[in-house]
């Protein structure tokens, strides 16, 4: 069987559903949240060089070398906003973060 | 018309060069000379802002593109980035107070500003998906360190980490999205994407379409992807709120606009479905969750979700009359926006902010000028004639009774209808109940920021030539 473009897809949509299946199933803690969020960002990663190799095209590569450094630089921001949270609030379990409703 | 002939590839970016250098110069400065340089920076902060919008409005005429076609600067960008310095401008002029805190002396603030304006100028002239995506997170990177800027507050940090979590899932959605329409279009090009949309589409693009959009609707704020808003307009410093609800808005806006209109006009009628649902939903729900709101910043925050329906009312109709209308009615927004959030800022008793609504019973006889302005702008949020909300609420709508959208056109007018009873509510309360403890004095800068906004949308009827012409000169550069 050859691994076609169908295939990566499907892995892809995969990681992507199980990224966002873990933000709102997730009731433990907000790092669970972080890793959840990466796994999307990696899902697209996929989709793009896949694409990129199937279309021959390099611009797909590039998004991806992009989302890639922007990916580094959000987790970087996500957990210094948590570690700030962490100071005030003393955990990081997500039913606590609940100080207003919305 | 090309520069990148001309031999000046980088001259479309000026104005973009010019901030992010001076950003980092500002931040050198900050981290050589310490915390007591924060009214330096926010000084030297405001003139880079006003020199990059100088030389916006020096940039030779028409359309310049560079990073081969990725950046585009038209009609269109110019007058979203004018009215993004503009609110960026005034934020910081209305954290002057903010800043002044000896416990809070953070000069990295008005850094922050800086570089998430940077974010939304490359946003607005974004012309493919690559561009828009490292504008959106730089804008939206440097706006979850300013939710959480207050430290030591539980609440300010709580919303900079609820902003955070479901603005990177936003981001996740719409970067799926980009991936898709990248993969069955052969391209990232706004102007590509066009041309291979234009004979119709399949189920991929859609796909794609529709996940690039809830991400956009996400940074607008509209519904359903609006649940982040009222806890972070809460939670934050006030100053920070109104940043959120005038700059990153618009900047937001613009994208949507210029995405939907340039890369999909071969298939409105695919997002000429959502776009309408989410402008009613938007329309409905900020007019009827913002009824039952005891704190006024929760109430600003339900009032921009429906206000930001009310402009998405002008997309839907996909139609250059739409697009004036959306340009319309987002600068009278960011204007009646700011202008209520200086007074929001002047609640203080006692040196402690005061955010609730019952806080400005009486005002009418404590402060009788602020109290009359600040009415003025309810009235025209509410969109009562001749203010200037009822100009920007009549443009869209007429844009969208054109293009056919009665049903939306009908629906928008008796939302504004509910949405007039919690503003009128708020007059109410100023005028008819017994006043309370006296209101500290109002400070020079926020009292500027009111009167220009306040004589703005007064005064607006008596002269919207200007503004219309120009909207409409932007309009067309879409086109």
């Amino acid at each position: 069987m050859t691994i076609g473009l169908g295939h990566y897809l499907s892995v892809g949509a995969m990681l992507f559903t199980l990224g966002i299946l873990g933000i709102f199933l997730n009731r433990k803690n907000i790092i669970v949240i972080l890793m959840s969020i990466e796994l999307i960002l990696l899902a697209v990663n996929i989709n793009l060089v896949a694409f990129s190799t199937f279309l021959g095209d390099i611009v797909g590569q590039v998004f991806a070398l992009l989302v890639l450094t922007v990916a580094a630089a959000e987790t970087a921001i996500g957990l210094a906003v948590l570690v700030v949270y962490f100071r005030n609030r003393g955990s990081i379990a997500v039913e606590d973060v609940n100080l207003m409703k919305g | 018309m090309s520069f990148e002939s001309a031999g000046y590839p980088l001259l479309p970016v000026l104005p973009e060069l010019v901030l992010a250098a001076g950003a980092m110069v500002l931040l050198l400065l900050g981290a050589y000379r310490g915390q007591q340089t924060t009214r330096l920076v926010t000084g030297l902060a405001i003139c880079l802002l006003v020199l990059a919008g100088g030389l916006e409005l020096l940039l030779p005429a028409g359309k310049l593109t560079t990073f081969a076609g990725g950046f585009i600067v038209d009609d269109f960008a110019r007058f979203l980035k004018i009215l993004t310095l503009i609110g960026s401008v005034a934020t910081l002029v209305l954290s002057a107070e903010y800043l002044a805190d000896p416990s809070r002396q953070i000069f990295e603030y008005s850094i922050l500003v800086l570089l998430s304006t940077l974010g939304m100028m490359v946003l607005i002239s974004a012309g493919d998906l690559i561009m828009l995506y490292l504008g959106l997170e730089l804008m939206s990177l440097a706006l979850y360190v300013v939710a959480a800027s207050n430290r030591d507050n539980v609440r300010s940090t709580e919303a900079g980490l609820k902003y955070f979590v479901l603005g990177a899932l936003s981001s996740g959605m719409l970067l799926y999205g980009a991936s898709l329409i990248y993969g069955f279009t052969g391209t990232v090009s706004f102007a590509g994407i066009a041309a291979a949309t234009k004979a119709g589409t399949g189920i991929g693009i859609v796909f794609g379409l529709v996940f690039l959009l809830a991400g956009l609707c996400f940074k607008v704020s509209a519904v359903p992807f609006h649940m982040w808003t009222p806890d972070v307009y809460e939670g934050a410093p006030t100053p920070v709120t109104a940043f959120f609800a005038s700059a990153p808005k618009v900047a937001a806006m613009a994208v949507f606009t210029r995405a939907t209109l340039t890369a999909f006009p071969g298939i409105l009628l695919q997002w000429q479905q959502i776009v309408v649902f989410v402008a009613i939903a938007s329309m409905v729900l900020g007019s009827f969750a913002a009824i039952g709101q005891k704190n006024i910043k929760r109430l600003m925050a339900y009032s921009s979700i429906g206000h930001m329906g009310f402009a998405l009312v002008g997309l839907a109709a996909g139609t250059p009359e739409g697009a004036q209308g959306v340009l319309v009615y987002v600068a009278i927004y960011v204007s009646m926006t700011l202008g209520s959030f200086a007074v929001i800022l002047t609640m203080k008793r006692n040196g402690q902010h005061v955010e609730n609504i019952s806080d400005f019973a009486g005002l009418s006889r404590t402060n009788p000028l602020l109290a009359f302005v600040f009415a003025m702008l309810l009235f025209s949020l509410a969109g009562i004639p001749p203010l200037a909300g009822f100009f920007a609420k009549f443009y869209v709508f007429v844009a969208a009774i054109k293009a056919g959208l009665f049903t939306l056109a009908v629906i928008g007018v008796l939302a504004s209808v509910v949405g007039a009873f919690y503003y009128l509510t708020i007059i109410k309360v100023m005028y008819f109940d017994e006043p309370l403890v006296r209101l500290d004095p109002m400070r020079i800068e926020l009292r500027t920021v009111l009167a220009v906004a306040g004589l703005f949308n007064i005064f607006f009827f008596v002269y919207p030539g200007p503004l219309v012409s120009v909207a409409t000169a932007a309009a067309k550069s879409l086109f």
